[in-house]
């Protein structure tokens, strides 16, 4: 089977400084994979490629055979690769709800004109919108808080809130940054649970990045190790625990890293 | 009905009284005949508002609707008084003219955010005052007078809109005139808002680079934004220009984008009918300030500067306060 989204030989330099070094790496559809690598090993600046929000410098990436690299990131939102952010990121003055619907813009049949009017497809548009929106959340448990203000969510229901507006842009390939950074074991869980079913039921395959050792080697079907902008190893995460480049990596630098 | 509440309906029945019916009886029976003119530039200005309060609606911060203002001033006085157009028609072209422009302006300048896109849209006003001083058909610093009146208007032999010039009162004329632009313009502005458009504006005035992850073509609705923001002001640009009878390179200044900007603020960011009240308080502000002589400015300004400060949310957030009216 050919893979669904190639990395081939991408490059990203600012300056004298390369961020991403010729990374190349294939991922298969329906897998989870995570990116991994000790802090400024080039990991967010690899996504921010992957989804178009920067373009590369050299190389290309490659999804369901069509090249995606340096087009708008709302095409490449529209061809099924959506990324998702920290948790800074949300529209903080809307309702959960009201995120979700908002963000099923992808799916609008109605034209901006028709919304004015309130044409007949705009209005269908708008209900089939709130029902989708009430499913997702039911799905991803939110329901109780649906009709909270962003800003005054805590923390994990923000990550939550995170991939739900992705989800609801009806994703192949679902990017997420760091989804279970300062969470504590019992809401990694959650979430490690909540990103797998995404998966099985939904039929979304997953790239992370995340610095969250045991949740990555929980979750992931495969890894890809970054470190100083190259790729230093790809594999399964048993593989990957048993990489002596891996270990270098990490081990050498355990100061002012994450100490594993 | 139309998705408002029993409330709203009365709410807009009576603002609407007033307007047209409550308003010039209280002008009648007090012979004020000078507050038609007053409350004509505050219609008009508060259409331009609009406009600029749109442009808040996609996060930037405007102050450069007195450019778009003077354009559509000059294209309707141009295209009546050399083209011999009338007015009627010359309307919705300076509109459309200002829009034209703003897009034109936008593609390279609504990249910019924050403080960078204001300064540059500050710059616009005298860009265009300039522009009207150095081309012919502006007619430099003579500017364009003795504009004719709204001609009249009939659909197969029935008059729908009688020629302004055979009136006696053109005043109540062009106060009504300019009532029913801008009431138009509100419910324009409140549909949009209402709608699927206005909810994407909001995700992008949140945060437009998750707007763009989520589909939305950011670049394209800002454009879009920006020339109805500009069509609004060119639309009460042309009125201003035709109750004058005439229109200069001074007619809309900076300080007038300025104004515009503060009519939003004041108001109120936040609710649609926000800078259709900053206008009528802000200019009626002024006027009643008048009597302090010199201090007018300075009591005006401290107002002002406290307003900003203990109400960030405008005037109409006393009222209304949280779940109002958007």
């Amino acid at each position: 089977m050919s893979p669904l989204l190639q990395v081939k030989n991408v490059t990203k330099k600012y300056g004298g400084l390369t961020a991403n070094n010729a990374i190349s790496f294939d991922v298969a559809e329906n897998e989870i994979l995570s990116v991994i690598g000790p802090n400024g090993a080039g990991k967010s600046t690899l996504f921010k490629m992957i989804a178009s929000f920067t373009p590369t410098t050299s190389g290309e990436v490659i999804y369901q055979g069509e090249r995606i690299s340096n087009l708008k990131p709302h095409i490449v939102a529209r061809k099924g690769v959506v990324r998702t952010f920290q948790e800074t990121t949300i529209f903080k003055s809307m309702t959960v709800r009201e995120s979700v619907v908002v963000a099923q813009h992808l799916r609008a049949k109605a034209s901006l004109a028709g919304y004015f009017w309130g044409s007949k497809t705009a209005k269908d548009d708008v209900t089939a919108f709130e029902k989708y929106a009430d499913e997702l959340l039911e799905f991803l448990g939110m329901s109780e808080i649906a009709g909270e203000q962003a800003s005054n969510l805590p923390q994990g229901s923000l990550r939550a809130l995170g991939i739900a507006i992705g989800l609801a842009t009806d994703p192949k390939v679902l990017l997420l940054d760091e989804p279970f950074a300062g969470m504590n074991h019992d809401e990694t869980m959650n979430m490690v649970n909540l990103v797998r079913s995404v998966r099985d039921e939904r039929g979304v395959t997953v790239m992370l990045v995340e610095h969250d050792m045991p949740a990555v080697m929980n979750i992931s079907d495969r890894i890809v190790v970054l470190n100083f902008g190259e790729k230093i190893a790809e594999g399964t995460p048993s593989e990957i625990q048993n990489n002596e480049k891996v270990i270098e990596a990490y081990l050498g630098s355990v100061d002012d890293e994450i100490g594993m | 009905m139309l998705g408002f509440t029993s409330k709203q309906l009365i709410g807009v029945g009576i603002f609407l009284f007033m307007i047209f019916i409550g308003v010039p009886l209280i002008i009648g029976a007090t012979g004020r005949w000078d507050f038609y003119f007053t409350l004509t530039s505050v219609a008009l200005l508060a259409i331009a508002s609009a406009g600029v309060w749109l442009t808040f609606y996609i996060g930037r911060i405007n102050i450069g609707q007195g450019a778009f203002a003077l354009i559509g001033a000059y294209v309707s006085a141009i295209l009546v008084v050399k083209a011999g157009w009338s007015f009627w028609i010359s309307l919705p072209a300076a509109g459309l003219f200002a829009a034209i422009v703003a897009i034109l302006i936008g593609l390279p300048i609504l990249r910019l955010r924050g403080v960078y896109f204001a300064m540059i849209t500050l710059v616009l006003t005298q860009v265009v005052t300039l522009t009207a001083l150095a081309l012919p058909i502006t007619n430099g610093a003579k500017g364009i007078s003795n504009i004719p009146l709204p001609s009249g208007i009939s659909l197969f032999g029935i008059p729908i809109l009688p020629d302004f010039a055979g009136m006696e009162n053109t005043k109540l004329a062009f106060y009504y005139t300019a009532c029913v632009i801008m009431i138009l313009t509100y419910a324009a502005l409140y549909r949009l808002v209402n709608s699927r458009l206005g909810h994407l504006c909001r995700s992008m005035q949140q945060n437009e680079e998750l707007a763009s992850s989520i589909g939305v073509n950011i670049s394209y609705i800002r454009i879009v934004i920006f020339a109805i923001s500009s069509f609004f002001g060119g639309l009460g640009g042309a009125m201003f220009g035709s109750i004058a009878q005439s229109v200069y390179p001074s007619s809309f200044q900076v300080a007038d984008s300025v104004n515009f900007m503060l009519n939003c603020f004041l108001g109120g960011l936040g609710y649609v009918f926000g800078p259709m009240l900053g206008t009528l308080v802000l200019y009626f502000g002024w006027d009643l300030l008048f009597e302090f002589g010199k201090y007018q400015m300075l009591i005006y300004s401290t107002v002002l500067i406290l307003i900003i400060r203990f109400l960030p949310n405008g005037l109409l957030s006393i009222r209304i306060g949280k779940g109002g009216d958007k």
